[in-house]
């Protein structure tokens, strides 16, 4: 028996025009594991959805243990001991642990026998990998993290010998993350393969054995891990080299242009999702919102923008209230100098199926230098547009493409062009480089900062926490609604994380 | 996400792909006609010879091509809007009271050019009346518009049946219509268009409101496309977080937009109405307003392609027509199956031949010229 869990040979594969995986040959050694990376649209994702039998490639083969194997579909993915953890979960909400475990693995129509050989083969796992979880449980009812658990049990329980995992730390806190790394390691350690992808270089350097790097549908190189460095990685993944560590002064705060007082939103089902929460941004800083995704940061940023109603609580724009709590109007708040960078971009910031120079107005399409009475003036806004692609490097070129044919970053800069360049008093800004090449990020975080130089006030949301310290001139933690701690950016990540997680005492728990 | 295929020229894309539809829709159909016992290639020849083979059957086609324009556009205008009005049948039955009354009031002393315009507005204006209640139910209470529109076709056809039994019939009649108008509530056919390109019209009902259907074609182009109401329809229609996060007033848009798709439903009263029997009728829309559903698919919601879709449909009818005389077999209904499988390929299964011709495409572009990078999608 050879060494070699998985190889590939020659993988490649076209959607139309677009040459998604070209000539990808990689092999993974058993009992290892092994990091992907790349940038969006780097063909990482279309590679792993090959290996699990969700598209068949043009050309090439797949060997599973030095057996050429054919993997028309999941099942046959399967079958050949290959598992997937998904980047979004494909777990049943109102079902318990053992109801998804089984899941698709009934083996007859009648459950009772399955379900008690399910339960016995569940407890073997959970002893045999120290995967803890309750198997009546209800899913919905389950942290992120331990959703995440079901999802690998899943995969062990159908005999998997190698596990894909897509992007797993996107949704969980640092100590959720380490507890994951701790898991992978353990499965290592049974002699199971592992197949890790991720843009998070320092989790590819904690974890991974060996790392192959893809750029633009091509395997660009493998590298043992011991003995690269993240700088290294980054420059194979962008062709270029690129500066990880944002460039920038101290702050001047000014005067306080945004102050939110005892603000509580409330969700579409009727749960608060921020609570009580009271905070200022003054001109000429940028305040860091911190926090595990779903802790409020959302409902946060669209009752500040206008967008959702807020049930009680008080903001004031520039010194002037807003009416949070009656019939907001985002339109009037750009006018009294908000921009908003909306988190979801593809959903809220763009509209996706417009073309650039449509979306370069979205908001501002009211103003009349983009307005010739009631009609829209076609020239004005396709130069305008113009202008600001040339100012943003937006690629490609072209103010007439289709949004949706734009790469993520480039999507992002068309948000943040239109918002940054109408010269606002405050800027609000959700998940900046969520999704976004890491060539983008270094300009997007440069720009953040011009913004904070040039005396505006902005508020950024993150759940990137090396982001929000390297931005941030105060951070702000969230916790299940509530700010739970104001911190320097300086402040160690285990202290923030554990704040995250709700440990409101972070500091001596940290020590 | 974007989608996995890459981009087509454009004459491919609107060409190309719906004639390619169009060529399955029939082949099928032609199956369908074999299966019943007679030539497909008659039947072809004479549902072509029918539609366009002689002056008077091309004023038939155009003349229920003028309904399905106006039909199609109101569906395609709430389309981008992402509404489906499903009440362009009612909207346009109803509408038929704001042609109708001002022509019997009106056509003693005035010229058919004083009462149009009347009439335009009219039946507009009844017709976005009657669009209007499901809008604001839609825009204010979340009743969903494809529900409350069916429901407004039934209520508009008792409407109409008590209003032509016992409002508007002339006493003594027995047929539940209003008296013939008199001259100057008739609309002029226009047989001197196709007179200057030598066909003779005969008795078919082509007439002026073809042109007003046409321009309300461009007027729809210029709305949709150019002006900021327009701009705030779409942007609803393809993202409404997009729209809220852009402070689009979104009840406000639901009901303008639904109300300009009655309007435009509504002006196809004036065809039948003021253009063809010169009286209104039980039933005078006759199935046109469901016909713009398909219209607007085919035509994929934009007027450059509603034009022709509704021409083709309107040729359907008419050499659907001429079928059923000369083949018995064939009946009215084989017609409505050819339509039907028009539909499916045209609008349902739109997307069937796509990754073909697209997969062609790109092999014929690698060889050649160079290809457009388009980004990558994963």
């Amino acid at each position: 028996m050879s060494d070699i869990a998985i190889e590939l040979k020659g993988i490649d594969k076209k959607f139309g025009l677009v040459h998604a995986n070209k000539n990808i040959n990689l092999s993974v050694r058993k009992g290892t594991i092994h990091g992907i990376i790349g940038e969006n649209g780097a063909g990482k994702s279309t590679l792993m959805s090959i290996l699990y039998g969700f598209y068949q490639a043009d050309n090439g083969d797949i060997f599973v243990d030095d057996r050429k194997t054919v993997i028309r579909d999941p099942n046959a993915a399967i079958a050949a001991g290959i598992g997937m953890v998904h980047q979004h979960f494909m777990l049943v909400e109102n079902f318990t642990v053992l109801e998804n475990i089984m899941l698709g693995a009934e083996e007859s129509q009648v459950l009772n026998k399955g379900i008690t050989r399910a339960r016995e083969e569940l407890r073997r796992l959970e002893d045999e990998y120290e995967l803890e979880v309750d198997p009546d449980a209800i899913i919905e009812e389950l942290p992120v993290g331990l959703q995440q658990r079901v999802e690998i049990l899943k995969a062990l329980y159908r005999g998997a010998e190698i596990l894909i995992l897509d992007e797993p730390t996107g949704v969980l806190t640092p100590a959720e993350a380490d507890h994951l790394f701790r898991i992978l390691e353990q499965l290592k350690a049974q002699g199971k393969t592992i197949l890790l992808i991720t843009h998070k270089l320092r989790e590819i350097m904690a974890v991974t054995d060996e790392v192959s790097v893809m750029r633009r549908g091509e395997m660009v190189a493998t590298r043992t891990t011991a003995q690269t460095s993240v700088e290294e990685l980054a420059e194979l993944m962008v062709g270029r080299r690129v500066l990880l560590q944002v460039d920038k002064g101290p702050a001047s705060p000014g005067e306080v242009l945004l102050s939110v007082e005892n603000l509580t939103v409330r969700d579409g089902r009727g749960v608060d999702m921020v609570k009580d929460v009271s905070f200022s941004v003054r001109a000429g800083e940028i305040v860091g919102i911190a926090g595990v995704a779903g802790n409020g940061q959302s409902e946060l940023l669209q009752a500040v923008s206008g967008i959702r109603r807020a049930v009680k609580g008080k903001v004031l724009l520039q010194g002037e209230p807003i009416h949070v709590t009656g019939k907001v109007d985002a339109a009037e708040l750009r006018h009294r100098g908000l921009a908003h960078v909306p988190e979801d971009r593809q959903h809220m910031g763009l509209v996706l199926k417009f073309d650039e120079s449509e979306n370069s107005i979205l908001g501002y399409h009211d103003d009349p230098k983009y307005l010739s009475g009631m009609f829209l003036n076609i020239d004005a806004i396709r130069k305008d547009a113009a202008a600001k692609i040339e100012k943003y490097d937006i690629r490609p070129p072209n103010p007439r493409l289709k949004t949706a044919n734009f790469s993520g970053g480039n999507q992002q800069k068309i948000v943040l062009a239109r918002e940054m360049e109408r010269d606002p008093a405050v800027l609000v800004i959700g998940q900046p480089t969520r999704g976004v090449d890491v060539g983008a990020i270094e300009f997007i975080h440069k720009r953040i900062i011009e913004m904070r130089d040039a005396g505006k006030a902005v508020l950024l949301v993150s759940v990137e926490l090396d982001e929000i310290r390297s931005l941030a001139d105060r951070v702000l933690v969230m916790f299940d609604g509530r700010i739970v701690g104001e911190r320097s950016p300086d402040t160690g990540e285990g202290e923030l994380g554990l704040l995250m997680a709700g440990v409101e005492d972070a500091k001596e728990a940290a020590e | 996400m974007s989608t996995p295929y890459a981009k087509l020229p454009a004459w491919v894309d609107y060409g190309l792909i719906p004639l390619i539809n169009l060529a399955v829709a029939f082949l099928v159909a032609g199956l369908v006609v074999l299966a019943v016992g007679e030539s497909p290639l008659r039947a072809a020849a004479l549902l072509i010879e029918g539609a366009f083979g002689y002056g008077e059957g091309i004023g038939f086609t155009l003349y229920y091509a003028t309904n399905f324009i106006f039909t199609g556009l109101a569906v395609a205008v709430a389309f981008h809007c992402g509404l489906f009005n499903i009440g362009g049948e009612g909207q346009a039955y109803v509408a038929g009271l704001g042609v109708a009354l001002p022509c019997l009031w009106l056509d003693q002393f005035a010229p058919w050019y004083v009462i149009f315009p009347v009439a335009i507005l009219g039946s507009a204006a009844v017709g976005a009346f009657w669009a209007m209640i499901p809008g604001w139910l839609q825009a204010k209470r979340g009743s969903h518009v494809v529900i409350t529109t069916i429901m407004f076709n039934f209520i508009a056809s008792s409407l109409m049946v008590y209003m032509l039994v016992d409002v508007l019939k002339p006493a003594g009649s027995m047929a539940p219509q209003t008296r013939t108008f008199a001259e100057s509530g008739q609309l002029p056919r226009l047989d001197w268009l196709l007179a200057s390109f030598g066909l003779d019209i005969g008795g078919a009902p082509f007439n002026l409101s073809f042109l007003l259907a046409l321009v309300a074609a461009f007027v729809v182009w210029i709305v949709i496309w150019r002006t900021k109401l327009g701009y705030e329809i779409r942007t609803m229609g393809h993202s409404p977080t997009a729209a809220s996060y852009a402070g689009i007033p979104q009840s406000r848009i639901i009901i303008i937009t639904m109300m300009m798709s009655g309007a435009l439903a509504g002006m196809m009263a004036l065809n039948p109405i003021m253009g063809d029997q010169h009286r209104m009728q039980l039933d005078f829309v006759g199935g046109a307003g469901f016909v713009g559903i398909a219209v607007a698919l085919m035509g994929r919601s934009h007027p450059v392609g509603i034009v022709p879709a509704a021409i083709l449909f309107g040729m359907l009818y008419q050499g659907g027509a001429e079928i059923s005389f000369e083949m018995p077999q064939i009946s009215r209904d084989m017609i409505t199956i050819i339509q039907g499988l028009v539909i499916l390929f045209a609008g349902a299964l739109e997307n069937m031949f796509r990754p073909a011709i697209t997969t062609f495409f790109a092999t014929l572009s690698g060889g050649s010229g160079p290809a457009k990078p388009v980004p990558a999608a994963e």
